[in-house]
């Protein structure tokens, strides 16, 4: 008899604490670590509880399009085709908000070495297509000189799920590698050739963190935060770059930048340019009451306001967490972006 | 009058309670098969039901998926953990029913319970962080600086030795399994009648005897249809399994190296997915594990009523 | 000569066996070992008292996650208790009723199916229709692993009990109903309990089929229709991460979840042995 009361007690509980809007997210564990700090900080300013799961891009994708969730998060934009899906699924755009930077980086268990290794566009392609099988292959020595490099065998780790971050990786393999590109392609989820599979960036993480000779790829903040070591990369000026946020930041500088804000910046010309850096997003509806998520005007304002201040007030905790803030160009571009949001054709944010 | 009512429609609605949950019991049953049938039906469309149990491209960006990496890991890591564990889960419920003394055997048991019921989640947690370093750091590395050395042809079947794969998901899943196969074959062994043994030892066998000649007979079916269940039990594990495996869907699976399952697979990719004929193809991927799972199970349901000796003499 | 080689045949083959059972009993003995000595280390206040800290930051608990075990657990007891006893005593008392080929058939088939796909059908049953994850839709998923379990005992204990019970209500002039309800339900009750807290601890333990419905909430949060947390979920999400402090977490999980178990199994046998 006890159940049946205990079950009551929880809904009404429930019911009382649903009061304060809760919103719901999922997609991208590239920028996860950033989201976890802005929504634990935007809950204490304002009550309202944002769960975030970080799920991977392609699952905030579908879950967006499901209408399971307010927002998606994804590392890579929506292709021409998945947007005019969108658009006619919903009838209704889908708004790309560009909320940080992030690189992507070759992280790597070597015991014994301490020097970042240096990488160029190709070597990385060759290892994950399974071409180079040990660290001390001569394409690594050339360069690498002076480092000594052990007769380890190479332990690819890659995603095991869709990911946004795969996507950058790919996306950059493809551009620098003709043979990757045709014999893998870029997506959030591609037919590995080799390595093992981590579920997530943390599970890439903790895959590289214990397998001695593994190599695979990580957003940087999981790198630092564990101290995994992560390699140089040669951008295509020539220059060997180690990601961090002035190279980030200079890859970035786009003269021209696209009103939607869906753009690649991967294999940068500028100089001193970290060759695999990309935008991250969070997706909504334009008109949010298409999405079956959204249950009111209050649940719309809420998400409209949270968006509002990821990009202007939340940037200043990104570089604290190693994402580069968002340049100008890219807050204005947005900033109109947000004004078109509507519920039920009344605009959400306050002019 | 009033009590013929409290009686007979009392009885009905009692009854038709009981139909409605039973019908609704059955209704769930159905319903699953269903839905994964149809939530597959458009892999199953694209590629046929036999293209798509045999394809051996998983590929989102080409869009080709086939299940056959997967079946066959699926068959591998369960058939090879079973393997291992049979023999000493036998030799564990004969130690229990038949040798030990009681106190022993109480204490025995009672561990093996334990271990059935600990979660799947903390077999993988301990496999990653105790298991995966002893196996790669102790097994595979030695063995795999030995073939480089003397037996080079080895190298491309064993793998590379880095812990996480086939071999420390087997072993997590032989561990996993062996508490079940126990109590089912401790059970099957504790239905062999008492007088049975008791006339073997009047006619002075061992002990050992008694188990050759009258235990592992009479029990033969349960113990063989608590085989065939942790089987089924092995093939539908998902956590540990997915934590360890490695999550590879190349083709050709080597010893270390990394694979993965029907279920690591669904567990890996299902909430990732975006969309279509990826989410559509986990979906046929779950409903070929149904079909697997309750194929090994009515052979386990065959097997208990076919071979035990006492259904046999009735 | 003959009985000789008898003897030093049943000596090994009982040394085997005793190696057999030690070779089963040690690594388990080492998995419990180490759960016990890395968890207890992470069994603090805060562990219990907090909700998690974002990744890295290092502190944090698992209040959300215990809350939601037991919320999710409880709610799915609810489910699959109504429907496994109903099933098991339409099983059990009315053995000639037309449904119980079938429904035994059914018992047998679910009690095999694999709980990830439990997790499948709730998504596609209860996540999409609903527009979101929920503890609810992980409470489904649960309940259809609890449903078989409790079936089978109900029927079983029900079965042990004598027929002349039956008879003697039925002389009394009760109705078969308030036989049931009255006499043989009350009279099996230890069993019928055990049987549900078997299915209880057996269900608690699973994270499969929670990946794709409770989800998982860093938040404490007691909305059934709402994404929840649950300690098998966080020790897979904890364990595959690389955070020292989450890992250290996970551990501290493993040893609460596998002690909650553990209790639950107990106050089953015992309320067997009470029955």
């Amino acid at each position: 008899m006890k159940k049946p009361i205990l079950t009551a007690l929880a809904l009404t509980l429930g019911l009382a604490l649903a009061q304060s809007v809760t919103l719901n997210g999922a997609g991208a564990t590239f920028p996860y670590p950033l989201y976890a700090k802005y929504f634990d900080v935007y809950h204490e300013l304002t009550g309202v509880r944002v769960n975030y799961q970080s799920i991977g891009s392609g699952g905030g994708i579908r879950q967006l399009f499901s209408g399971t969730v307010h927002f998606g998060a994804s590392d890579a934009p929506l292709s021409d085709a998945k947007l005019a899906e969108f658009e006619k699924k919903f009838g209704t755009p889908a708004i790309h908000v560009p909320t940080a930077l992030g690189a992507v980086v070759p992280t790597y268990y070597l015991p014994g070495v301490t020097q970042p290794i240096r990488f160029s566009g190709s070597v990385l392609a060759d290892i994950f297509l399974g071409k180079i099988k040990k660290w001390n292959d001569p394409a690594l020595a050339a360069l690498n000189p002076g480092v000594k490099l052990p007769p380890l065998p190479i332990t690819v780790v890659r995603r095991s799920d869709g990911s946004g971050t795969t996507y950058i990786w790919t996306e950059y393999l493809a551009k620098v590698s003709p043979e990757w590109k045709a014999k893998v392609g870029v997506g959030k989820s591609v037919a590995w050739p080799t390595g093992l599979g981590g579920k997530g960036n943390e599970g890439v993480a903790g895959l590289v963190r214990q397998t001695p000779g593994a190599i695979g790829y990580n957003e940087l903040i999981y790198a630092l935060q564990n101290q995994i070591a992560y390699g140089a990369v040669q951008n295509r000026a020539g220059k060997f770059v180690l990601a961090n946020l002035a190279s980030v930041r200079a890859a970035a500088d786009l003269a021209d930048f696209p009103a939607d804000t869906r753009v690649s910046i991967t294999d940068t010309p500028a100089p001193e340019g970290y060759p695999i850096a990309s935008f991250t997003w969070i997706l909504v509806h334009r008109d949010l009451d298409k999405n079956r998520a959204v249950k009111s005007a209050a649940e719309a304002q809420a998400l409209a306001a949270l968006l509002d201040w990821i990009v202007h007030d939340g940037q200043r905790y990104n570089e604290a967490l190693h994402y580069a803030a968002l340049p100008e160009v890219a807050v204005r571009a947005t900033e109109a972006n947000l004004n078109s949001l509507r519920y039920r054709g009344q605009p959400v944010l306050p002019k | 009058m009033r009590s013929r009512i409290y009686g007979k429609l009392g009885d009905r609605a009692f009854t038709a309670l009981l139909v409605v949950l039973g019908l609704a019991v059955m209704l769930v049953a159905v319903l699953l098969a269903w839905e994964l049938a149809s939530g597959g039906a458009e892999a199953f469309r694209t590629f046929g039901f036999w293209g798509f149990a045999s394809g051996s491209a998983w590929n989102a960006v080409a869009e080709q998926f086939g299940a056959w990496p997967f079946l066959l890991g699926t068959l591998i890591t369960s058939a090879v953990a079973l393997a291992l564990a049979f023999l000493p889960a036998l030799a564990a419920a004969i130690a229990i029913a038949e040798y030990a003394p009681r106190w022993l055997a109480e204490v025995v048991a009672y561990l093996i319970d334990l271990l059935a019921a600990l979660p799947s989640v903390v077999y993988g947690l301990w496999g990653i962080f105790v298991l995966v370093p002893l196996v790669r750091d102790r097994i595979e590395q030695p063995l795999f600086l030995w073939s480089a050395e003397h037996a080079p042809a080895l190298m491309g079947v064993l793998g590379p030795p880095t812990g996480i794969g086939m071999l420390s998901a087997v072993l997590v899943l032989a561990l996993m399994i062996v508490p079940y196969a126990s109590s089912l074959a401790r059970d099957a062994i504790h239905m062999v009648p008492r007088d049975q043994r008791e006339a073997m030892y009047a006619l002075g066998a061992t002990r050992w005897e008694v188990v050759r000649r009258v235990v592992l007979p009479y029990a033969r079916g349960g113990i063989f249809a608590g085989v065939v269940l942790a089987l089924a039990r092995a093939i539908g594990e998902t956590m540990a399994v997915t934590m360890l495996i490695g999550n590879s869907g190349q083709l050709p699976y080597s010893v270390f190296g990394p694979a993965a399952t029907m279920a690591s697979l669904i567990a890996n990719e299902f909430a990732e997915a975006e969309g279509g004929l990826q989410l559509s193809s986990l979906l046929a991927v779950g409903f070929l594990l149904l079909l697997l799972s309750l194929a090994v199970n009515l052979i386990a349901d065959f097997i208990l009523r076919r071979m035990s000796v006492g259904e046999g003499r009735k | 000569m003959n009985l000789r080689r008898r003897y030093l045949r049943d000596r090994v083959m009982v040394a085997l066996v005793y190696l057999g059972t030690a070779l089963v009993l040690l690594p388990l003995g080492f998995i419990l070992l180490h759960v016990f000595t890395q968890g207890i280390g992470a069994l603090n206040w805060a562990f219990f008292t907090q909700p998690p800290a974002p990744p890295g930051e290092g502190g944090g608990g698992m209040l959300p996650a215990i809350v939601g075990t037991f919320v999710i657990d409880l709610m799915a007891l609810a489910m699959g208790g109504v429907l496994g006893l109903g099933g098991g005593v339409l099983m059990a008392e009315y053995p000639d009723h037309p449904l119980n080929r079938p429904l035994r058939l059914v018992a047998n088939v679910l009690g095999g199916v694999p709980a990830i796909l439990m997790g499948l059908f709730a998504f596609v049953l209860v996540v999409e229709p609903m527009g979101g994850f929920s503890a609810f839709s992980g409470a489904v998923a649960l309940a259809i692993l609890m449903i078989p379990i409790i079936m089978r005992a109900t029927e079983e204990v029900l079965r042990i009990l004598p027929w002349e019970l039956r008879e003697a209500g039925l002389a009394l002039g009760l109705p078969r109903w308030r036989v049931t309800l009255s006499l043989i339900l009350p009279a099996a009750r230890g069993g019928i309990v055990t049987g549900l807290l078997l299915a209880l601890a057996r269900a608690a333990g699973e994270a499969a089929p929670l990946l794709f419905t409770a989800f998982g909430n860093p938040f404490l949060s007691f909305d059934p229709l709402g994404p929840m947390d649950s300690l098998p979920l966080k020790i897979y999400v904890y364990a595959i991460s690389p955070y020292e402090d989450w890992i250290r977490q996970a551990w501290g999980a493993a040893l609460l979840l596998a002690l909650m178990l553990m209790v639950t199994n107990y106050l089953a046998r015992r309320a067997l042995r009470r029955s």
